[in-house]
């Protein structure tokens, strides 16, 4: 369909779709010439042709249909009867429609064949009812509906049913069906110019025949069979690869191929652009921001991106919120806009694409941004968290705060968004459907929500693990990558901070959680220690299991409702071999053991407020020799790592140029009168650390961790260096004093200033 | 005048509507399901279709069966279109008793089964509680 715009192609198939519905409605309004509902809908079908002919400016189709629609218009307000004589002309309308919609289909213009002769008799139709105008061309018939118009409808008006008249009218039908269609030199010839006008573009389908509209029910039993399918493909799978029959091996290597290209197709007939769903928003967005006087610009990029039905239904809410939202309370009034230098008109960009086998959608305006010591202030001053812990998270930790449940950051609750329900609720929709959500924010310029959803829901390749004598599978979405330890690697590898077992990727603590401990099953030594790694919520763990198996293409099955209530799993699905696993929820099962280190956070706050001073979060960090000494993290500004070769010395100290200022490095060990083993050429461990207005480098030998700590078990046992020593993780750890550290610094005023 | 489905549990004879009935499964391998209510005795795999099977016995609170007594599985329909399989110990007879036979359940039954039996059916020679299937196949979440 070169040349033809998208908006013509839409209007052709739905008007091709319409015109086949016409055909059968007006034979059966023949039958039934009482019937309003069938009048109305042949009303409404000619009517939206005409209207959309009128604005795609195909003014031959317009004309047509006008006069059709107002000869309809009488028939429908019982100014004029039906008669067998009026259906053929209404029947002709549709004809010369449908070839009027063929020439446009096939040039893209209307061609130029006229349709005068069938306007101007259905203008005489239109005007046979008034009695005073029955003078035109097709006369004879306008003449016999004329006189017999008006000199029965007065009777049905009055007490006669409609009923009635028909049966009058019925014997002269045939004599006016004959006489509109032979005084009809235009149509007869058209009706027959018509299959030799489209049989050049036999080739190619025309665009009613290539599409068809198919209930959606269909398409999901559609897929549920396919899912059958794939689950029958494995099982046939894992039978022919325990025999050696090489025939068999050949069929299902061949059913192999089959299933997945019907796999996919089935899914793709289950696609919808995005556009569908974005369609709605600029009327949205145009309400609100005239409703909250701003002037907001919406810009969309990519709406031909496609996902599944089932899941861009599931996103429609959490996004139309998101939309709200930017407009509510990311983009500022013209006003502050104005002030803060930017154009009085927001922008709000919504872009969609593909990637790594997902959807990606992010919604990016360009207000007032998020400022994150904000949200820590505020979820503070809710309770929800205590201050130390709000001061440790990061930048963009501490954005993510908004998705908390019960935080919300507009200070007034408007009617538009702003309820403390909203964002966690959005990200519980997100999840729910698989997909994950971050917010990015540049406090000034403007915040960034991306969205990241799974192509489809039904079938997800997923990963087979086992715990005790269950198996499991995990949707691979949520898998970034297997480790196995044998015993010997898992002895040293496996490090406990707090009672919590962690373990060391590649420099980073990756927090363990053993499966059968969050299932409830029994504990058990292993030999080889199973780590899949998960990415959840924004954060990665390692979920120790049994045994790791393989991955399978899994169909995924609800839960019955007495299982609904359990989180941690997604569903359920049928395994090769016939048995049925369960579907881990990785994101349910990271919510789980992190709601534990919450509400240990919350008894640190508890205990804080009832022995104060007992409780710190404390940076661990290692000495030469394996002692280990802890920093109040109150005094810790940054970590830093810094090259040998920049640290230069000035006087008996070394200092480093750092953020335009000159650090003074103290080296721990020595301060807590270590032998000071460092290492010759490794960079430096410094822990930037910070007294007032000063500053000093404290280089140690490692970083292990932070803890938030009950520092009961203390002993006076340190080496002058320090705030005597306590118990920290299974460790005795030094506890640092750090105005000791900054006293062997000499001239505080002198050094550590602004150079 | 409605058909029964009957069967026996720790000796007593239950019934339910030969409508509500499935299909009945002699024993099945079951796939447990960690952090449940006790009375789910696991996943079943019904030709594609994934059935949570009850232990009926605890669900009302009976002593649970012996370790290699044998046990059915009865799928009942239940009102949102879905299955439940529900383990009892044996099948029995498709019975049509009159409607006249029908009564409330006595005072006397133990409240969790009572909870459970929508009527008692005098026969000749014993009771037929009528299960609740609807009843029977919720459980509640653990508080």
């Amino acid at each position: 369909m070169d040349g033809l715009d998208e908006i013509i192609g839409e209007f052709l198939v739905e008007s091709h779709e319409n015109l086949d519905q016409l055909d059968s409605d007006l034979v059966a309004l023949e039958q039934d010439p009482g019937s309003t509902a069938l009048l109305a809908s042949v009303f409404r079908t000619i009517h939206t042709i005409k209207g959309t002919s009128g604005f795609l400016a195909f003014s031959v189709l317009e004309s047509v249909t006008h006069v059709g629609e107002s000869l309809l218009a009488r028939l429908r307000d019982g100014d004029l009867t039906l008669t067998p004589g009026l259906t053929s002309l209404l029947l002709e309308v549709v004809d010369a429609v449908r070839a009027l919609l063929t020439d446009i289909e096939r040039t893209g213009a209307e061609g130029d064949r006229s349709y005068d002769d069938l306007v101007a008799r259905l203008t005489a139709a239109l005007e046979g009812e008034e009695p005073a105008a029955p003078a035109a061309t097709g006369a004879e018939d306008a003449i016999e509906v004329g006189p017999e118009g008006p000199a029965e409808l007065p009777e049905a008006d009055d007490d006669v049913p409609v009923l009635e008249v028909v049966p009058d009218e019925a014997p002269p039908a045939p004599v006016r069906a004959l006489a509109v269609a032979e005084p009809d030199p235009v149509a007869e010839p058209a009706a027959e110019e018509r299959p030799e006008a489209t049989e050049p573009a036999e080739g190619r389908r025309s665009v009613a025949d290539s599409t068809i509209r198919v209930d959606v029910t269909l398409l999901d039993s559609l897929m549920n069979l396919v899912g059958e399918l794939v689950l029958t493909r494995n099982q046939m799978l894992q039978n022919a690869a325990a025999r050696e029959d090489v025939d068999l091996a050949r069929t299902t290597h061949r059913l192999n191929l089959v299933a997945g290209e019907l796999q996919e197709g089935v899914m793709r007939t289950r696609l919808q652009q995005i556009d569908t769903l974005w369609s709605k928003l600029p009327r949205v967005v145009r309400d609100l921001s005239m409703q909250l006087g701003k002037t907001v610009q919406l810009e969309m990029v990519g709406r031909e991106t496609e996902l599944d039905k089932t899941i861009l239904e599931a996103v429609r809410d959490p996004l139309t919120h998101l939309v709200r939202n930017s407009i509510d309370h990311g983009i500022e009034s013209p006003a502050d806009r104005a002030a803060a230098g930017k154009p009085a008109e927001g922008t709000l960009t919504l872009r969609a694409f593909h990637a790594g086998g997902q959807v990606s959608i992010e919604i990016t305006d360009d207000g007032a941004g998020i400022h994150p010591d904000r949200l820590r202030d505020k979820v503070v001053s809710k309770g929800l968290m205590s201050r130390e812990a709000a001061d440790r998270l990061t930048d963009h930790e501490a954005t993510a705060l908004i998705f908390m449940p019960g935080f919300s950051t507009a200070s007034a609750l408007t009617n538009v968004s702003g309820r403390g329900v909203g964002m966690d609720v959005v990200k519980t929709n997100i999840e729910r459907i698989g997909g994950s959500i971050d917010l990015s924010s540049d406090p000034g310029r403007g915040t960034t929500v991306r969205i990241r959803i799974p192509l489809t829901l039904a079938i997800i390749p997923a990963l087979v693990v086992t715990a005790a004598a269950n198996r499991f599978a995990i949707p691979q979405v949520n898998l970034l990558e297997l480790v196995r330890l044998d015993a010997a690697q898992a002895a040293t590898a496996i490090e406990n901070v707090h009672g919590a077992p962690v373990y060391r990727l590649r420099g980073r603590l990756l927090p363990l959680v053993d499966l059968r401990e969050q299932l409830g099953l029994d504990a058990v030594e292993r030999e080889t220690t199973y780590v899949v790694v998960l990415q959840a919520d924004n954060q990665q763990y390692g979920l120790v299991v049994d045994d790791i198996l393989d991955t399978e293409e899994i169909v995924v099955k609800p839960l019955g409702n007495q299982l609904r209530h359990l989180p941690l799993y997604a569903g359920a699905t049928i395994m090769g071999d016939g048995a049925v696993a369960l579907i881990l929820d990785a994101t349910a099962i990271a919510r789980k053991v992190g709601m534990a280190l919450e509400s240990e956070l919350n008894a640190g706050a508890d205990l804080d407020a009832a022995e104060a001073g007992d409780v710190a979060s404390v940076l661990v960090v290692e000495l030469g020799g394996g002692r280990r000494a802890g920093i109040p993290v109150s005094a810790v500004d940054r970590l830093e790592e810094i090259a040998l070769d920049l640290v230069e010395r000035a006087g008996h100290h070394e200092v480093v140029q750092y953020r335009e200022q000159i650090l003074p490095l103290v080296r721990l060990d020595h301060v807590l009168h270590g032998d000071g083993a460092y290492g010759e050429d490794a960079p430096l461990q410094v822990v930037v650390c910070r007294k007032g207005e000063q500053r000093a480098g404290v280089v140690v030998s490692g970083i292990l961790d932070i803890v938030e700590t009950n520092l009961s078990i203390r002993t006076a046992l340190d080496s002058s260096g320090g705030d005597g020593s306590a118990v920290i993780a299974g460790h005795v750890t030094e506890l640092v004093d750090i105005d000791q550290v900054f006293a062997g610094l000499p001239g505080h005023d002198r050094l550590a200033r602004t150079a | 005048m409605s058909q029964y489905c009957t069967f026996t549990l720790d000796g007593h004879l239950f019934g339910v509507p030969v409508s509500s009935v499935q299909e009945v499964l002699r024993a099945q391998a079951l796939t447990s399901v960690p952090l449940a209510p006790s009375e789910v005795a696991g996943l079943l795999n019904l030709r594609g279709q994934i059935v949570t099977s009850l232990e009926l016995r605890a669900r009302m609170g009976l002593p649970p069966r012996e370790a290699d007594a044998p046990s059915v599985n009865v799928v009942v329909k239940t009102a949102d279109g879905s299955a439940v399989s529900l383990v009892v110990d044996e099948i029995g007879d498709v019975i049509e008793p009159p409607r006249e036979a029908f009564e409330a359940p006595p005072e006397t039954v133990p409240s969790s089964v009572r909870a459970l039996v929508s009527r008692v059916c005098k026969l000749d020679r014993q009771l037929m509680l009528l299960l609740d299937t609807e009843r029977a196949a919720q459980v509640l979440e653990p508080a």
